[in-house]
């Protein structure tokens, strides 16, 4: 079966929520839209304390070509633009907060193009409904779409690659999403292969999903059969970008660089459909399918949820938090990130809420002891590096050395931490050596 | 629910990943120990009771030693119970002449642990194989003793594994270094048949022969180190490197007339898969890269032969695995793996 090197098999725990279908929350009173939830500049904001907006109404524009507008989520009146906790982010941000208006209504720029309209759209014309949507990739890295499909004029690229792989455990979004809506997903991979002159695109879901696999294999049979369907094997982490260009097409991205430059672009199957929905009914991104689960939260569920909505309200319409919750994870085990308070909001990119308890010896935070030289780290890592050499390096703060064994090639997944067996904190060593590099590249900056 | 109370519970924040394998240190540990018992099993039946004091008197030290040093060095106390100083005990037991005055194993256990180990920073830090320095120390002290007093259990056979009386105190790979020095060709040509013959290499696979008190049986070893290997606590690239290199340098020397055995008996004999799968395995004192592992597995080959043909031990798998150890730094420091998209990387810069 299709895979990469290295990877770990981590337990699934799909069953919590994969037999949920997805439910739509409706809006809460309160949604706090954070100006930073991609990767790139903050936008900035084109509304004031005591507008009254809609549901999709632009509240922020982009700056700069790699940043991304951020529209209302719920029709109300911004109450004030502030500093906000923020789930990825380690001091609190600036974020436009609105209250919640009697009834929510739509922007009313909300409305159905025609199949003829969209059938005439130029790729250009694709690209700024992309952006002016404020698409970000729903995967989790929230890297303005639009940029991501306006690669430089000399990539060729050759290959779109759906990613439905959702290899993180407990998640169950991404499964929901392409068995409950394949269509709205295949179309979306069509807008993309268009807007990159492609005629065909391929859609990777893991092994572990046998429902999926078959609806969007009908479904694209039916809708646009230039999607072909590829199973990859279940592993920890198949859907990274790079793992999955290695497993399906054999290629390596240059280290440093970025899927375009060996012709290939890769979109989660969330932002797909996300665009379907900006082209087909010029619904720009304000609600997203999150998987709240874990055995810590009382009713595990695929929930529909608009963005910004604060983890509390998620919490209180999933029944509760179990009396034996300790650990409330913004994202998915592996690499999402522990939070402090339930006041914390759902931002573009947060693809699931995961409640821990203390039930399995699998949630415990070990503790941590001397290397023992083992290599079980070098064998699993995805990227074919040695973490215990790095994490060292980073220990002693060798940073010429840790940079030339790679230490920016790692994407922190969390492969070597999990089974490191003397508890080594691989990753955390690993972030902090690449935040020593950071500083020090800044400060030299700083003397030129 | 009560939404009207705020849940205040406070959450346990820690850096991802969340997950965690229940794959830890100790488990290792006694995994391996679980594997070296057939061969303490087989033991007791080869050389008596004696074995079992050697054994049990080896762990205790090393345990002790351990306790002692953590003490003195203010480390957790119980990592002396964390299974790998019980698996140095019975190491360095394993390669004792089974008539070993009691008092070797103390003084060999408490320089493995207490030198090699803890003075260097204890689990992982050790540059040497602890077993195999200890095992060296008491080479080095008291050759006699370390190099004679084979002996079976009663009517268990010859420890040399031949019928032939010239031979009959010393072990296999002894006889072979003595052959070296017998000028009667007839006696050679004897010697030499006896020893490829099928009863001698049963002898050396099911272990009725003399040894050190771990060594002997190939059977005991083997099966226990392929599950280990399958259930992946040892690497596989050592013992294939180590024994494979070892088969085909011992086929060319056999070719040539080098050696009088084949290369099947010297894959049996001489504590070669003691060393190529428990011994030339320990963690701290093998490189972590693939290409690494490799360069180690064949750089103990090599010298094994070099040493059993040529030099003027017997055998030649402690030494080997001994001088492998002290250049894994550099060697680790030399493989590192190739990153994914390195060379492509290398390619657009050009």
């Amino acid at each position: 079966m299709i895979t990469f090197r290295g990877g770990i098999h981590p337990p699934e725990f799909k069953e919590l929520a994969e037999e949920k279908p997805i439910e739509t929350m409706p809006p809460p009173s309160k949604v706090v839209l954070s100006l930073s939830q991609h990767t790139g500049a903050p936008a900035k904001p084109v509304v004031a304390v005591g507008d009254e907006v809609k549901a999709g109404t632009l509240i922020a524009e982009p700056v700069g070509m790699i940043s991304a507008a951020v529209h209302s989520s719920i029709a109300g009146k911004v109450k004030g633009i502030e500093h906000w906790v923020h789930p990825v982010l380690p001091v609190p941000t600036k974020a436009v907060i609105i209250e919640a208006a009697e009834t929510d209504e739509l922007d009313p720029a909300i409305k159905p193009r025609s199949e003829r309209e969209i059938e005439n759209l130029t790729p250009e014309e694709i690209r700024n409904i992309v952006r002016d949507a404020g698409i970000v990739g729903l995967g989790g890295a929230a890297f303005p779409t639009s940029v991501k499909i306006t690669p430089p004029k000399d990539a060729a690229i050759d290959t779109l690659i759906i990613n439905g792989a959702e290899c993180e455990p407990f998640l169950t979004a991404d499964d929901r999403l392409m068995r409950e809506k394949p269509e709205g997903i295949i179309n979306g991979a069509r807008i993309l292969a268009k807007v990159l002159g492609l005629e065909r695109a391929c859609i990777a879901i893991e092994h572990n999903k046998p429902e999926a696999i078959r609806i969007v294999s009908e479904a694209a049979s039916k809708v646009w059969p230039a999607a072909e369907v590829l199973t990859v094997r279940t592993k920890y982490p198949q859907g990274a970008e790079k793992q999955l260009i290695s497993a399906i097409l054999g290629r390596e991205v240059p280290a440093g660089g970025l899927p375009f430059m060996v012709g290939v672009v890769v979109q989660n199957a969330g932002t797909a459909f996300a665009v379907y929905e900006a082209v087909a009914k010029r619904k720009p991104l304000y609600e997203r399918v999150v998987t709240v689960t874990g055995p810590g939260i009382a009713e595990p569920k695929n929930l529909l949820v608009r963005i910004g909505t604060l983890a509390a309200d998620v919490i209180e319409h999933c029944g509760g938090l179990t009396p034996s919750a300790t650990k409330f994870i913004s994202g998915g085990p592996m690499m999402g990130i522990a939070q402090s308070t339930l006041e914390v909001p759902i931002i573009k990119g947060t693809s699931g809420m995961l409640f821990l308890d203390s039930s399995k010896r699998l949630f415990a935070v070990a503790e941590e002891s001397s290397c023992i030289r083992c290599g079980h780290c070098v064998g699993i890592c995805p990227m074919k590096l040695v973490p215990a050499e790095i994490a060292r390096m980073a220990e002693y703060e060798k940073l010429e050395a840790a940079e030339r064994w790679g230490i920016a090639d790692c994407m922190e997944c969390g492969s070597c931490a999990f089974v490191c067996p003397s508890g080594r904190r691989l990753v955390q060593w690993i972030k902090y050596g690449k935040t020593l590099i950071f500083a020090e590249r800044s400060r030299k900056k700083e003397r030129k | 629910m009560n939404s009207e109370v705020k849940d205040t519970r406070k959450f346990l924040v820690t850096p991802s990943p969340h997950l965690k394998a229940p794959f830890n240190v100790k488990m290792v540990m006694y995994i391996v120990v679980i594997a070296l018992l057939p061969a303490l099993g087989g033991s007791i039946y080869f050389f008596g009771l004696r074995s079992l004091w050697l054994i049990l008197i080896s762990v205790a030290t090393a345990v002790l030693a351990e306790f002692l040093m953590n003490l003195a060095f203010k480390r957790s106390l119980e990592t002396c119970l964390d299974g790998s100083a019980i698996i140095t005990g019975m190491l360095l037991a394993y390669n004792l002449p089974p008539t070993a005055p009691l008092w070797m194993p103390v003084v060999g256990s408490a320089f493995a642990i207490i030198i090699v180990k803890a003075l260097f920073g204890g689990l992982g830090h050790n540059f040497l194989n602890p077993a195999l320095a200890g095992r060296a120390f008491l080479m080095i002290s008291w050759l006699g003793k370390m190099t004679s007093g084979w002996t079976l259990r009663e009517g268990l056979g010859t420890t040399s594994g031949i019928q032939v009386d010239a031979f009959t105190g010393a072990t296999p790979l002894g006889v072979v270094q003595k052959l070296k020095d017998v000028v009667d060709p007839n006696l050679t040509e004897t010697a030499r048949q006896a020893l490829n013959s099928p009863e001698t290499l049963k002898a050396l696979f099911f272990g009725k022969v003399g040894g050190c008190v771990g060594e002997t049986s190939v059977l005991l070893l083997l099966i226990p180190a392929i599950i280990l290997i399958a259930i992946r606590v040892i690497d596989w690239r050592i013992p294939l490197a180590y024994l494979g290199t070892v088969a085909l340098g011992t086929l060319i020397a056999w070719l040539f007339k080098a050696t009088p055995v084949t290369p099947i008996f010297h894959l049996l004999s001489g504590g070669l898969m003691l060393g190529a799968l428990f011994m030339a395995t320990d963690y701290a004192t093998t490189p972590v890269t693939p290409l690494g592992l490799w360069i180690f597995g064949i750089g103990c080959g090599v010298l094994t032969v070099l040493i059993r043909l040529w030099g003027g031990y017997p055998e030649g798998v402690s030494y080997s695995i001994l001088l492998m150890n002290v250049v894994t730094p550099f060697i680790d420091r030399y493989t590192r793996p190739r990153i994914l998209g390195e060379s492509a990387a290398k390619k657009e810069r050009k």
